[in-house]
């Protein structure tokens, strides 16, 4: 039998075992992504079927190369969130649903960590 | 009947699809479809750092059917996903809750989601010539 209040017992715990700190994320990556996301669509479509050297020269500008590791950051970001909700939802077994859960962090990390190193390659200049 | 038996709300074979409860599940459909499109857009930036060999790689993929249905798929993911999610933004600062505001929102989604797939698909076939 435990001994704290049950208004200690519930304080600060969701579902989702913490309080409003990841709806308030999701909505914070959500509004940062909407010019991002406009932006992203604008400058892919003008880019069409570039060759390498416009592309590079599209990824590697300055402006670009900073908006594109922030939509990188906030996408996975939010994205990760998102489907942080997903598992929590569907995945019932506990043991499953750790693992996947981690699976789903570490990959959303690994994705995050690559897209921008190859952004940071291209506008310093590493790329051929 | 064992308390684990039981149905639980929504029970989906007897309930009746509505606009707001398809959206919403929509809405987490494209989020999750957008997040596996991400893979693609790594990829894209991975191999224009390695170099023109690999990034003709992934643009041929890219113009191929496969690529371009996926790259359609995306793009109204994205376009929904965008509508909808400053539906659900207006919603959360206590906006447009009434039955027959939640139905007009969703329309507009609908309506606008598709429209956008549509003009940059014209507008990137335009700007490519082919």
């Amino acid at each position: 039998m435990s001994i704290r209040t049950p208004l200690a017992r519930a304080r600060g715990l969701g579902s989702a075992k913490s309080g409003t700190r990841h709806w308030w994320l999701q909505r914070v990556t959500a509004l940062a992504l909407i010019p991002l996301a406009v932006w992203f669509i604008v400058g892919v479509v003008v880019l069409g079927a570039a060759d390498h050297a416009a592309a590079v020269a599209w990824i590697g500008h300055p402006v670009s190369a900073v908006l594109l590791i922030l939509a990188i950051g906030f996408g996975f970001w939010h994205g990760q969130l998102g489907l942080q909700v997903v598992i929590e939802d569907y995945v019932h077994g506990e043991g499953c649903r750790i693992a996947l859960m981690l699976a789903m962090k570490g990959a959303a990390l690994l994705l995050a960590v690559a897209g921008i190193l190859s952004v940071l390659r291209v506008a310093l200049g590493g790329a051929v | 009947m064992a308390a684990d038996e039981r149905p639980l709300s929504p029970h989906l074979e007897v309930y009746r699809p509505q606009l707001t409860s398809v959206l919403s599940i929509v809405h987490r459909g494209t989020g999750v479809a957008l997040a596996a499109g991400m893979v693609l857009l790594v990829w894209w930036l991975l191999a224009a750092a390695a170099g023109p060999e690999a990034f003709a790689a992934v643009q041929w993929f890219n113009g191929s059917i496969v690529g371009r249905l996926l790259l359609l798929g995306f793009t109204f993911a994205l376009c929904y996903h965008l509508c909808n999610g400053v539906r659900h933004l207006f919603w959360d600062a206590g906006y447009g809750f009434a039955i027959p505001d939640a139905y007009r929102s969703g329309w507009l989604v609908v309506a606008a989601s598709a429209l956008l797939t549509l003009l940059v698909w014209i507008v990137g076939y335009a700007v490519r010539g082919s």
